[in-house]
């Protein structure tokens, strides 16, 4: 394709875009507000602002273009096939922003008086029922912000109970050398000292390993399942019993859950808590970064622990406990009001779609979907395990072996091809990581021109196309831009040319 | 089952290719004894008018706040949202994105974050802004935090006029380690000695302006105190426009600067998702939890941007991570940022005037109220007031919500143990308020006190 250089810089729809500070003239205004009457400063105190704030001033339709062209340099479930493996993007359904867009759950206030929101009370006390019969488990602690904050909470329950408990001196955490890179960053935040324990050929823990870490200063053992490799941990049941026996606590993060709702009991597997990303399990949209939500659930022995607030049935309807309460062992507050309210509407309204026969469906074709891809690639990509799988196939760089093509090269010739790439160089078990996962809302179709694709960028990597691969993304609105210039010399946010 | 597009057919046609007689068997790695046979007795699927109808059931149950007149605020402001944030908010490219981990396809979410960091850094008077943490609260721990692995101290002294639910966000987030905070009692007058506190072994002080009573102060004596003592200024803002109408943090002399950036793009939605601002000096960049994004070129020599800095991160980093957070609050940061850039730099400053004129007339009519005495000298959008000895502030709110009417917060919410605190009310007053809810206000407490 012959390279056409335009004097804009534009290239059709694809839109160079200023940054707004760039944008916009001094006296526009974007927002209608009447001119304030006169007034003085008498009660503001002594230190009125000096000047006006350095933002730039835009009009609506300048405001509406800019985001709208922003927009379209984004990729995003709705563009296409995500297959972003760990990350579970799957389709979010529009039902769930038009109820939570109602004025009667998104106009309330966190404190208004208890009985004029018996309705946003119900929403939290129904989405609890659920994950706790979903999993299993008697208590769950819905507060939590995101995913690596329900690791957290679930940690500081942990310690809180070996506290009770006189056992204060637990302060080892073992985590496989596969997990999450939260994991140990939640174990230091709670005053632990982390002990890796490695994984064996078949992607599993070292159940051996593990039992010879365990001693009476081990808090917990923090363990994803299904694991980052894709894969269900087969002695799960035995490794519970082993930490029980050393009398530690068994966290899992539930980060891949979706792959097993409604065909696993959490509490069967002999696990003492694990966060619930709620926006990967049940489907929230993502925005780019957030927010999610991540409601951990917890065992008879941390019940006790559950952080304020929570939501209990009393005399007068629903009540919101703030505070100390008879039985009740709060260790804390994870965070301000009562948890990621607006993310809890959404996954309510996609559990009462779904219902408990469709979530059974969706982590059964979560997982069909992913052997589907294992099995289609295998014979050209290098499989790092034999399955089943769960619900992401992981392959390795094995197959890319003296073509000059990088697993980053072959990613970014999917871009071309109109594909997010899969995860990258994680877990980092494996060199050079491919981590796929298709989740259950994408439809064969869509599955094989994807595994068309692959095979024929195997191909032509194999075939020796290593420039093109080099040279990729060429169709993007910028292409391979330069990380370690913007880590060297850090320009983080915009400045006059005077500044 | 609307959401999943296989058929049967399909089903046993990837069944064929994988090998397998049965998706159960694609589950055998599963112990026997945790497989479940079935569903398990729940509900199952609904149509989507049946969940419609469930959740308008659900919402009709609830007085919302722009059914009444409403004056709630301590730490979540109602203010007007402009149509056109919540329009582009569900432009499928912004709402169905993930991390930015793409630069090449993510050029937006990347230019808008990086558009949000000038912003909050801006308006903060700071050098620095991340890209957005969970919530006011849980950001003011992670300063907290920041500023003891800054300072090697360990002691964070945190004033009564912050919001309490950051100060036990706080308390729980250091309880286990080897920092420790020392929490002065509410201070509804905004009297208290921070200044004498401060030693050498102190980290940081961590104050709200306006604070959590309404009190708005100047911190520049204490930024002068804290930084002979060798200790950090955090400074919480709780009520982000505030900062069009009063000296921002960075001027005064703040290190870290946090707040809670819901009362820009975001509604109340019941006080979550919330918006975590982080924004920090030049020199503390490396300490700074959370993400960032940094400019930089590509191939061809284009401005671009990139998520940067991730050295520090939990990935990289693990157990000695600067933090846990691995996300940020993507969407909440994009209406934050499409609501300030409405407003502009003309339109920030009026929005603050408005809401403070709005408290002051609030404040005027109150004076019709016998007893009722208003406790801050200085305020900005909100203010305590005392109801008399003998008024029981919850015991009113209660009585004022029978009539339709959300009077602000009592104070023993928060501070239950507290007697002294039982006839305090915090009032707030935004743009939204009209005269007349002001005057139902009034003759309400007249009324019931």
């Amino acid at each position: 394709m012959a390279e056409i250089n335009t004097i804009s810089g534009n290239r059709a729809l694809q839109i160079e875009e200023k940054l707004i500070f760039e944008l916009g003239n001094p006296g526009s205004v974007a927002v209608d507000l009447p001119e304030p009457a006169p007034f003085d400063l008498e009660r503001l105190g002594d230190a009125p602002r000096r000047g006006r704030v350095a933002l730039p001033d835009l009009s609506e339709p300048q405001v509406v273009r800019h985001y709208t062209r922003l927009s379209q340099k984004n990729y995003g479930i709705d563009t296409g096939f995500y297959p972003l493996g760990s990350c579970t993007m799957k389709h979010n359904p529009r039902l769930s922003e038009k109820v939570a867009r109602l004025p009667g759950l998104a106009d309330l206030h966190p404190l208004q008086p208890q009985k004029t929101v018996q309705g946003a009370l119900e929403v939290i006390d129904t989405l609890a029922h659920w994950l706790k019969a979903l999993t299993g488990m008697p208590a769950v602690a819905m507060s939590p912000a995101a995913g690596a904050h329900g690791e957290w909470c679930g940690l500081m329950a942990i310690r809180s109970a070996h506290e009770d408990k006189g056992e204060g001196h637990r302060k080892r955490v073992l985590v496989p050398e596969s997990a999450h890179g939260t994991n140990p960053a939640s174990a230091a935040m709670c005053g632990y000292t982390v002990d890796p324990i490695p994984a064996l050929e078949n992607g599993r823990v070292d159940l051996a390993a593990l039992k010879a870490k365990l001693g009476p200063d081990v808090a917990c053992l923090m363990l994803t399942n299904p694991n980052t490799c894709g894969l269900f941990e087969t002695e799960i049941v035995e490794i519970a019993a082993a930490v029980h026996g050393a009398g530690a606590y068994f966290y899992c993060d539930g980060a891949n859950f979706n792959a097993i709702v409604g065909r696993v009991k959490i509490a069967d597997l002999g696990i003492d808590a694990m966060h619930i990303n709620l926006h990967k399990t049940f489907a929230t949209p993502h925005g780019g970064g957030g927010p999610g939500a991540g409601p951990t659930v917890l065992s008879a022995a941390l019940a006790a622990f559950v952080p304020v607030p929570y939501v209990v049935h009393g005399a007068s309807g629903l009540e919101l406990v703030e505070g100390k309460r008879d039985g009740a062992k709060p260790f804390g507050r994870v965070k301000g009001f009562h948890g990621q309210f607006g993310v809890f509407v959404r996954a309510l309204a996609y559990i009462q779609s779904m219902g408990s026969d469709g979530l059974r469906q969706a982590s059964s074709d979560a997982v069909l979907n992913a052997n589907y891809l294992l099995a289609s690639l295998k014979d050209e990509l290098s499989a790092s395990f034999d399955g089943p799988c769960m619900h992401e196939a992981l392959f390795d760089d094995r197959f890319l072996k003296d073509t000059g093509v990088t697993t980053l090269d072959f990613a970014k010739a999917m871009i071309d091809e109109g594909y997010h790439p899969m995860t990258m160089y994680f877990p980092l078990v494996v060199h050079g990581a491919l981590l796929m996962e298709p989740t259950e809302t994408e439809s064969k179709d869509t599955l094989d021109q994807f595994i068309a694709v692959v095979k024929g960028l195997a191909a032509k990597a194999k075939a020796g196309g290593v420039e093109d691969f080099k040279a990729a993304p060429r169709l993007t609105p910028r292409r391979r831009l330069d990380e370690t210039l913007a880590a060297r010399s850090p320009v983080l946010r915009w400045k006059t040319a005077a500044e | 089952m609307r959401y999943l597009p296989l058929t049967e057919a399909d089903r046993r046609a990837m069944l064929d290719v994988i090998g397998a007689k049965s998706v159960d068997d694609l589950f055998r790695d599963v112990p026997p004894s945790a497989r479940l046979a079935g569903p398990l007795p729940l509900p199952s699927h609904q149509g989507e008018m049946e969940v419609e109808r469930a959740f308008t059931r659900m919402a009709g149950k609830n007085l919302s706040a722009g059914c009444a007149p409403f004056f709630i605020g301590a730490g979540v402001y109602r203010h007007h949202v402009p149509a056109a944030v919540d329009q582009l908010l569900l432009r499928g490219e912004f709402l169905t994105a993930y991390t930015p981990y793409q630069p090449e396809v993510s050029q937006g979410t990347l230019q808008m974050l990086f558009e949000f960091q000038s912003q909050v850094a801006t308006i903060t008077g700071m050098d620095v802004a991340n890209a957005s943490m969970y919530d006011g609260a849980t950001a003011c721990a992670e300063a907290a935090i920041m500023a003891c692995r800054i300072t090697k101290r360990n002691r964070v002294i945190v004033s009564g006029g912050v919001h309490p639910h950051y100060a036990e966000t706080l308390e729980t987030s250091l309880r286990f380690t080897e920092m420790e905070a020392d929490v002065l009692p509410p201070d509804p007058l905004g009297m208290e000695d921070m200044i004498g506190r401060v030693d050498s072994k102190t980290a940081c002080v961590v104050v709200q302006n306006p604070g959590f009573f309404g009190t708005v102060r100047d911190l520049r004596p204490l930024a002068a105190l804290c930084h002979e003592a060798g200790a950090l200024l955090v400074v919480m803002v709780a009520e982000p426009t505030s900062l069009g109408l009063i000296e921002s943090p960075g001027a005064m002399g703040a290190d870290i600067v946090v707040c809670e950036g819901q009362s820009l793009g975001m509604g109340l939605n019941f006080g979550g998702p919330g918006l975590g601002l982080f924004a920090t000096r030049d020199k503390y960049v490396r300490q700074m939890p959370g993400r960032l994004v940094g400019q930089t070129a590509d191939v061809d020599g284009r401005r671009g941007w990139v998520l940067t800095l991730s050295t520090r991160e939990q990935h990289i980093r693990r157990e000695k991570a600067t933090s846990n957070i691995c996300t940020n609050s993507g969407l909440c940061a994009l209406a934050f940022s499409i609501h300030l850039t409405m407003l502009g730099g003309t339109g920030f400053g009026r929005l603050a005037e408005l809401n403070h004129l709005a408290a002051t007339r609030l404040e005027q009519k109150l004076r019709a109220v016998k007893g009722l005495r208003v406790l801050p000298q200085s305020y900005y959008n909100e203010f305590a007031v005392h109801l008399g000895d003998d008024a029981d502030a919850a015991a009113v709110v209660d009585a004022l919500a029978d009539k339709g009417i959300l009077a602000g917060v009592p104070a023993s919410r928060f501070y239950p143990t507290w007697p002294e605190l039982k006839p305090v009310l915090i009032l707030a007053a935004t743009e939204t308020n009209t005269e007349d809810d002001m005057d139902r206000l009034v003759a309400g407490l007249q009324e019931v006190l």
